[in-house]
C-alpha cells in the first residue's frame, strides 16, 4: 500500500514535467529530460557549430559554438572596443572614418556569411551599420574586420548585408528614405513624398580578395525598405526587399504608416541592371562616402573618401522593380531553398502569404498589374501568391528553412516558433520562446542546402530567465533540436548587445583556416622591429617614434629618457613571438585612449601625449609568462625646452663575445 | 486500490503519447576530435636525440663551417632569437648560446627549436632549463632551413672554421 502510494506520487510528478514540456503556461523552463545531454560539450571539445551573431547596438558580432552556447569571441566592428585597442591604435583609427569623420559606435543588424553555389564557403561575413549606413567584411581566417565601405543617398542601411548566391553582390537598403545626396537636403520635413528617395546599393565583391565597391544604386520612391533576400537555384538574378511605410508618411509612423491594408515586396531583377548599367544608363553622381581596407601585411588601415556613384533610375527604366502587395507592414522577406517561395511576414498580418517565383515570372509577362506605385508596376497579389499560411500566430517576423522542405518562422507577438511545410503550407509544431521573438536562425538555414539540426531564438525580452542583475539584462538567446518532427529547446543562453540575425554553419567550414600567428618576415608596418637590433627611439620635431619589441618577458627599449613636454609619442610595438595564442599587451599610464593587444608577429601602435613631468611606467598588459610581472618599464618625462638627451635601451648586460656578430 | 493503478498507467501513457518520440535513446551530439596529447611514450624517447623530425643521418653535419649559411642563421636568430639568447655564456631569459654545440647533439638542438613544447614537457634537460629559465622557450615557428642555418651560425660562435 505505501509502495504503490509512492508510485502514484512518483508518477505524478513525472507526468506533470511531461505535460509541461508539451504545454508549458508559465515561465518555468519546459524542457525534456535528455536537454542537458544534448547541449553538452565536455571540456576540451570543439562545439560542433560557429554561430555568428549580430551585436545589435553593440555596434559588433558576437561568435558563439553551439550545442554549448559558448562565448568564443567578440569581433569589433563598427564600435570601438579599448580591450582590443579597436578604434584607438593608429593603424585601426582609419577603420572608424566616414563622410562625417570618425563615428565611434554603430548598431549591427544582420550578418551574412559568403556563399559560393548557394552554400556557405566559409570565407567571410559581413555586417551592417544600421545608422550611419555602412557595411562591413570580417575575414574568417583571422575573424577581424577587413574592410568597411560607407553608402551614399542612404538614410539608415537595414535591409543589408544579404548577398546573391555566389556573393557577387552584397546589397544595402535605405531604411529611412532621405533627400539624395546631390540634391538640397535643406527641405520641409513633410515634403517627404515630392523629396524624399529610397536607394538600394549594390556592392560588388572581389572573388578572391573579398574587396567591396559600390558597383551600382537604383533610386526608388520614398518608402522603407526594411529587410531583403537574394533569390536562388531558380530565382537567381532577383533580390527581394519588404517595405513598409508606403504611406509615405513622415511623422508618427506606429500610427501613419499602418493604415494600407497592404505594403509591397519588391522585386528587383539586378541581372537586368547590371545589363542597362554595361549599356551606360547609369546616372554618375557626385556623393562622398568612405572605404577603409585593412591591410593584414601592413597591419594598418587606409580610408579613402570616393566621389563618384553610379545610379539607375527605377522610375525611367521599367522592367528592373516590381512591387507585390504584401500584407501590413511586412517586415521578413525569405526565400525558400530552392530558391521558388517568397515567404513575406507581415508584422501585422494573420497569415503568412507566400508568393510563388514562377507565378511572378508569368505575371510579369502577362503584365498583370494592378496599376503603378510612383511609377513602378504593382503586380495582382493574387497573381503572384503561391498560398497562405493560415493562423500561423501573432506577429510573424522571419523565416528559415531545414533540409526536409519545412519552413520556421517566428512570431514576435505569440512569442513562439512556428514550423510549417513549404508545400502545403500546413502548421506542424508550435514551441514557446522566453520571449518575444525576434530573428531565428537554423544551421545552414538561408543556403540551397540547408543543415538543421538546431534553431536559435534570438529573443527580445529576458525578464526572469536568468540571475537578476538590475535593470539592464543581457539578452536570452534559445537553442531548439529540430532534428525531429517536435522542435524541443535545450538551452538558454545570454548574449552580447542585442542579436538581430545570426548564422550557423558547421563548424568543419571555417575552422582549419584560422590564422595562428603572423609570419614576422612579412610584417611589412613601416614602423616594424624585426628584431631587438633593430629598436630605436626616434625624435622628429615633438613627434617621437618608438620602434619597440616585446616577447616572453621584456619590452625592447624598456627605459626611454628625453621625452619632454608638449611631445607626441608613438610606441610601435612589434610582438616578436611566432606561436599560436602568444598575444602581448601594451598600456602607459595617463594614456587617453586605450591599451594595444598586439598578436603575434604584429605590429601596432599607441599614441601617448604625456600630460605631466615625472617618470611613466608603462607594461604588458596580457599575462604571458612566469615572468609577466617583470614585463615593464620606465619613460621619463621632462619639461618642454629641457636638454635631457634621448636615451634608451633593455638590460645593460655583459658585452657579446667578438664571435658573436663577426 | 486498482484505481490507483489504472490512473497511473493511464497518466504515464497520456505523457508518451503526446509528446510522441520523447523517449527515444539519445548519445552525445557534440563529439569532436580531441586536442592531441603532446606527451607519447616515455620509454621511446632518445635524450641524445630529442623528439621531432631530425637525426643525425638526416643531418649529416661536416666538420667544416658553411659561412653563408651561418651568415643566414645569424639575420634569423636576430628576429627570432637574441631578445632572449645571448651569444656568450651569460643567460638573459634563455640561457646563453656559447657552446651550446659541444652540450647538445645537431639533431637536439634543430628538434628542440623546431618542437619545443614536446620537447620541454619530457626531455630532462629541457626540463632541468625551464626550472632555471622559468620561462618556456616560445615556439618561433622557424622553418627547417632557418632552423639548419641558426644551428650553423650556433657552430661557428662555438669556434668551427
Amino acid at each position: 500500500m505505501k509502495n504503490l502510494f509512492k508510485i502514484v506520487a512518483l508518477t505524478g510528478v513525472v507526468a506533470a514535467a511531461g505535460l509541461q514540456s508539451c504545454k508549458p503556461k508559465d515561465t518555468s523552463n519546459a524542457v525534456s529530460g535528455d536537454a542537458g545531454i544534448k547541449a553538452y560539450v565536455a571540456p576540451g571539445k570543439y562545439d560542433e557549430v560557429y554561430n555568428f551573431v549580430s551585436g545589435g547596438f553593440s555596434g559588433q558580432m558576437s561568435v558563439y559554438g553551439l550545442p554549448s552556447g559558448r562565448l568564443l569571441r567578440v569581433i569589433p566592428v563598427f564600435s570601438v572596443d579599448p580591450e582590443k585597442g579597436w578604434g584607438y591604435s593608429e593603424e585601426t583609427k582609419p577603420m572608424l572614418n566616414t563622410s562625417h569623420g570618425m563615428v565611434p559606435w554603430d548598431d549591427l543588424h544582420h550578418v551574412q556569411l559568403s556563399k559560393t553555389n548557394g552554400e556557405y564557403d566559409g570565407k567571410w561575413v559581413f555586417g551592417n551599420a544600421n545608422n550611419t549606413p555602412r557595411v562591413a567584411r570580417i575575414d574568417l581566417t583571422t575573424f577581424r574586420t577587413q574592410e568597411i565601405i560607407e553608402l551614399p543617398n542612404s538614410g539608415g542601411n537595414h535591409s543589408s548585408p544579404f548577398i546573391t548566391e555566389n556573393t557577387e553582390y552584397v546589397v544595402a537598403g535605405t531604411r529611412f528614405s532621405v533627400p539624395m545626396d546631390d540634391a538640397n537636403g535643406d527641405v520641409a520635413i513633410d515634403t517627404y513624398k515630392e523629396n524624399f528617395k529610397g536607394t538600394l546599393s549594390f556592392i560588388s565583391v572581389g572573388k578572391e580578395d573579398g574587396k567591396m565597391d559600390i558597383a551600382f544604386q537604383i533610386q526608388c520612391p520614398g518608402v522603407n525598405f526594411d529587410l531583403s533576400r537574394a533569390g536562388k537555384g531558380v530565382s537567381n538574378g532577383w533580390f527581394f526587399f519588404s517595405c513598409y511605410n508606403t504611406e509615405q508618411a513622415n511623422t508618427l509612423l506606429e500610427v501613419n504608416a499602418s493604415q494600407k491594408d497592404k505594403d509591397f515586396v519588391m522585386a528587383v531583377n539586378w541581372k537586368k541592371a547590371e545589363e542597362y548599367i554595361k549599356a551606360g544608363k547609369g546616372r554618375k553622381q557626385a556623393v562622398k562616402y568612405a572605404h577603409n581596407t585593412y591591410s593584414e601585411k601592413t597591419h594598418t588601415a587606409t580610408s579613402e573618401i570616393k566621389t563618384e556613384v553610379l545610379v539607375l533610375d527605377s522610375k525611367e527604366l521599367k522592367d528592373i522593380c516590381y512591387f507585390i502587395p504584401c500584407p501590413k507592414s511586412p517586415h521578413g522577406c525569405d526565400v525558400s531553398p530552392t530558391g521558388e517561395y517568397i515567404v513575406a511576414s507581415g508584422k501585422l498580418a494573420a497569415v503568412i502569404p507566400v508568393f510563388s517565383y514562377d507565378k511572378m515570372l508569368k505575371a510579369i509577362a502577362a503584365k498583370s498589374f494592378d496599376g503603378e506605385f510612383e511609377g513602378i508596376p504593382v503586380i495582382k497579389y493574387e497573381s503572384a501568391l503561391y498560398g497562405e499560411v493560415k493562423k500561423p500566430g501573432l506577429g510573424p517576423l522571419h523565416t528559415e528553412f531545414d533540409a526536409d522542405g519545412n519552413a520556421y518562422t517566428s512570431m514576435f507577438v505569440s512569442s513562439e516558433v512556428v514550423k510549417w511545410n513549404i508545400k502545403d503550407l500546413k502548421v506542424i509544431d508550435r514551441q514557446p520562446t522566453y520571449y518575444s521573438i525576434g530573428h531565428l536562425c537554423v544551421v545552414g538555414g538561408d543556403t540551397k542546402k540547408p543543415t538543421g539540426k538546431y534553431l536559435i531564438a534570438y529573443n527580445k525580452i529576458t525578464k526572469d530567465r536568468y540571475l537578476p542583475t538590475g535593470p539592464e539584462l543581457s539578452q536570452s538567446a534559445q537553442l531548439f533540436d529540430i532534428s525531429g518532427e517536435k522542435m524541443k529547446l535545450i538551452l538558454d543562453f545570454p548574449t552580447i548587445g542585442e542579436p538581430h540575425y545570426a548564422q550557423a554553419v558547421l563548424a568543419s567550414v571555417i575552422k582549419d583556416k584560422s590564422v595562428k600567428m603572423f609570419k614576422i618576415e612579412e610584417n611589412a608596418h613601416p614602423y616594424v622591429a624585426k628584431g631587438e637590433k633593430e629598436t630605436k627611439v626616434v625624435r622628429e620635431g615633438n613627434k617621437v617614434h618608438v620602434y619597440m619589441t616585446a616577447i616572453r618577458s621584456h619590452l625592447t627599449p624598456d627605459n626611454i629618457e628625453g621625452i619632454k613636454m608638449g611631445d607626441e609619442v608613438y610606441f610601435h610595438v612589434t610582438n616578436l613571438e611566432q606561436d599560436w595564442d602568444v598575444p602581448h599587451g601594451f598600456a602607459i599610464k595617463g594614456a587617453d585612449n586605450a591599451e594595444l593587444l598586439i598578436m603575434p608577429g604584429e605590429t601596432q601602435t599607441l599614441k601617448w601625449v604625456p600630460t605631466k613631468v615625472g617618470i611613466s611606467p608603462m607594461y604588458c598588459t596580457d599575462f604571458c609568462s612566469a615572468l609577466h610581472q617583470e614585463m615593464t618599464g620606465y619613460v621619463r618625462v621632462s619639461p618642454a625646452g629641457s636638454n635631457v638627451p634621448l636615451k634608451f635601451g633593455t638590460g645593460i648586460t655583459k658585452p657579446e663575445v667578438a664571435a658573436a656578430s663577426k | 486500490m486498482k484505481t490507483f493503478k489504472v490512473i497511473a498507467s493511464v497518466t504515464i501513457a497520456a505523457i508518451f503519447s503526446s509528446c510522441g518520440g520523447e523517449n527515444k535513446p539519445t548519445t552525445a551530439t557534440a563529439a569532436q576530435e580531441e586536442p592531441q596529447s603532446m606527451v607519447k611514450d616515455a620509454e621511446t624517447y632518445d635524450p641524445k636525440r630529442g623528439e621531432g623530425k631530425f637525426t643525425a643521418e638526416l643531418l649529416a653535419l661536416s666538420d667544416k663551417l658553411d659561412e653563408a649559411k651561418a651568415k643566414i642563421g645569424e639575420d634569423a636568430s636576430n628576429v627570432k632569437c637574441t631578445s632572449c639568447h645571448k651569444m656568450t655564456d651569460e643567460k638573459l631569459v634563455g640561457p646563453g648560446w656559447k657552446d651550446v654545440t659541444k652540450r647538445r647533439t645537431g639533431e637536439w638542438i634543430m628538434n628542440f627549436i623546431t618542437n619545443p613544447d614536446p620537447m620541454i614537457d619530457k626531455d630532462p634537460e629541457a626540463q632541468a632549463m625551464l626550472e632555471l629559465c622559468l620561462v618556456r622557450m616560445p615556439n618561433q615557428s622557424l622553418t627547417d632551413d632557418e632552423a639548419r642555418a641558426i644551428l650553423e651560425y650556433m657552430r661557428k660562435i662555438d669556434g668551427l672554421k
